[in-house]
């Protein structure tokens, strides 16, 4: 199929974008990789009036430590320049880690990390690892700039927090603290393919090696990525052994609300929560036992 | 330059394609692997699905290897691509990566053939001593009804070792 008639603009600055967004409103999109937005285009499920090419914007991309203990990264970020980052593998190895499960490398030329989480796929990973480590995000109108909590910012199955004259601009998420670790998981049908669950997990450790804060956040588990609030908050002061870790699996299991589909019933989602919860916990413990 | 038009907006582009510069006038709606198709007539590059699954219309923009059906003949404007056509350089002879696949029945009816292509060249540019795990994981992203894959993989591992010498 061929998408509908639109109007073209290749954006010449951050400015322009955000008065042309503004002038249009929900009549207008941001073209970011487009590997999200065209598809739908092409099946005509997507006909707006005007696309806005934010691919010129090159400053809306690109890697920064800010601060001493946090990461910002520009919305246009590809997930292939995240890739190939040191810094975000050092900064940010959940992240890192989760990036090789979103399709193929082809895809991940294009696809950057601001249309990932304004798309708000509740299968994709990104916002589930964004959610986990408790990250912020930027919004950017005519009207000024505000920052929006990962928590209030997914707001249901393709739906964000970001108005309609709203452009994300930016990502800000913790680096990773010392005597930590993290490990994500995912089960799918194929290499590429969206999750049928993904598991986020970090584990903080206090000097004692017993957990200070753990953090568990899913793909795929609900319409949009869900926090396991109370997974999470049973490991903090404990040492984290067998018990501990299918304690927080079958806590999960109670937290989530999977939609189940023809390649998987919500049961069968269900249970696989809880295996790689389990699983990715016990990971992310050694890690950061091991100082990484 | 944009031209205001209900159905069929327009811009100029120049666009370079196989070394060749190309001057058009492409509707903003026009898909970039139809442009090469009936604009250009490279008809290489091959069309799947439309929605970023198969594969086939995988072609090299600026340097990296990606699916031409999900971006606008628009968004070419001042950048270079690579198709299938470019990839041996003349008319006379096979590119490695050619030379391999037909030495070893990578290919049956050649549908998936220049999105592989153009997918494998990018990555043993990038990875020049790839081991066989990472062969399937870069050809992840390219569907084959016919081969089965494996005489792909092995006309990769015949080409990588070639090219490295
Ligand atoms: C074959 C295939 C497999 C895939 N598999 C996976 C997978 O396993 N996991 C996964 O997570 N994803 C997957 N994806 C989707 C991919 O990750 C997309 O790249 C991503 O979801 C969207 O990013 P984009 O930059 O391409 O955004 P676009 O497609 O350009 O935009 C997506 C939406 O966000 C809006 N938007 C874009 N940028 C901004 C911005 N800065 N501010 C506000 N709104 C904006 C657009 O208007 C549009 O509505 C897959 C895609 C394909 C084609
Ligand atoms: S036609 Fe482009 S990926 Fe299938
Ligand atoms: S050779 Fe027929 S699809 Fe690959």
């Amino acid at each position: 199929m061929k998408p509908a008639p639109f109007r073209y603009v290749a954006a010449r600055s951050l400015e322009q974008a955000l008065q042309l967004k503004a002038a249009h409103g929900d009549e207008a999109r941001f073209l970011a990789g487009g590997q999200s937005l065209v598809p739908t285009m092409n099946f005509r499920l997507t006909q707006p009036a005007l696309l806005i090419d934010i691919n010129p914007l090159t400053a809306c991309a690109g890697v920064q430590q800010s601060g001493a203990r946090s990461v910002r990264i520009g919305a246009l970020t590809r997930y292939r320049t995240l890739e190939r980052d040191a810094e975000t593998a050092r900064n940010l190895p959940l992240l890192r880690e989760a990036l090789p499960h979103i399709a193929h490398p082809q895809i991940r030329n294009r696809g950057t990390i601001g249309g990932n989480l304004a798309h708000a796929d509740p299968a994709s990973e990104m916002p589930a690892i964004v959610l986990a480590l408790a990250g912020r995000l930027r919004a950017q109108s005519v009207r000024g700039e505000r920052w929006i909590a990962a928590a209030e910012f997914f707001k249901g199955a393709l739906t964000t927090a970001l108005e309609p004259d709203e452009m994300l601009t930016e990502v800000e998420l913790p680096a990773a603290p010392p005597r930590s670790g993290a490990c994500f998981m995912e089960v799918a049908r194929r290499r590429g393919d969206f999750a049928i669950i993904g598991v986020a997990c970090t584990v903080e450790l206090d000097g004692d090696g017993s957990c200070r804060q753990a953090r568990i956040a899913l793909c795929n588990a609900g319409d949009g990525p869900i926090f396991a609030r109370a997974a999470s908050a049973s490991l903090a002061g404990r040492s984290i052994g067998a018990a501990e870790t299918a304690a927080a699996a079958a806590l999960v299991q109670g937290e989530i609300d999977p939609g189940g589909n023809v390649h998987a019933s919500r049961d069968y989602q269900r249970h696989i929560a809880g295996v790689l919860t389990a699983r990715a916990l016990k990971t992310a413990n050694e890690r950061a036992q091991r100082g990484h | 330059m944009a031209t205001d038009a209900d159905n069929g907006e327009t811009h100029d582009i120049t666009v370079t394609v196989n070394g060749v510069p190309y001057r058009r006038e492409v509707e903003a709606r026009l898909l970039l692997s139809d442009f090469l198709r009936h604009d250009l007539t490279l008809a290489g590059t091959h069309v799947g699905c439309e929605h970023g699954v198969c594969g086939a219309c995988t072609i090299i923009f600026d340097g990296a290897a990606v699916r031409s059906c999900l971006m606008f003949a628009a968004q070419a404007d001042g950048h270079a691509i690579i198709t299938v056509e470019g990839l041996a350089g003349d008319r006379e002879h096979l590119h490695p990566l050619q030379a391999a696949m037909r030495e070893c029945h990578g290919l049956q009816c050649g549908y998936c053939t220049p999105g592989i292509l153009m997918t494998m060249k990018a990555f043993l540019d990038e990875t020049p001593q790839p081991d066989e795990a990472q062969i399937r994981e870069a050809l992840s992203g390219n569907l084959c009804r016919c081969t089965g894959y494996q005489h792909i993989v092995e006309a990769m591992q015949l080409a990588a070792e070639r090219l490295r010498k």
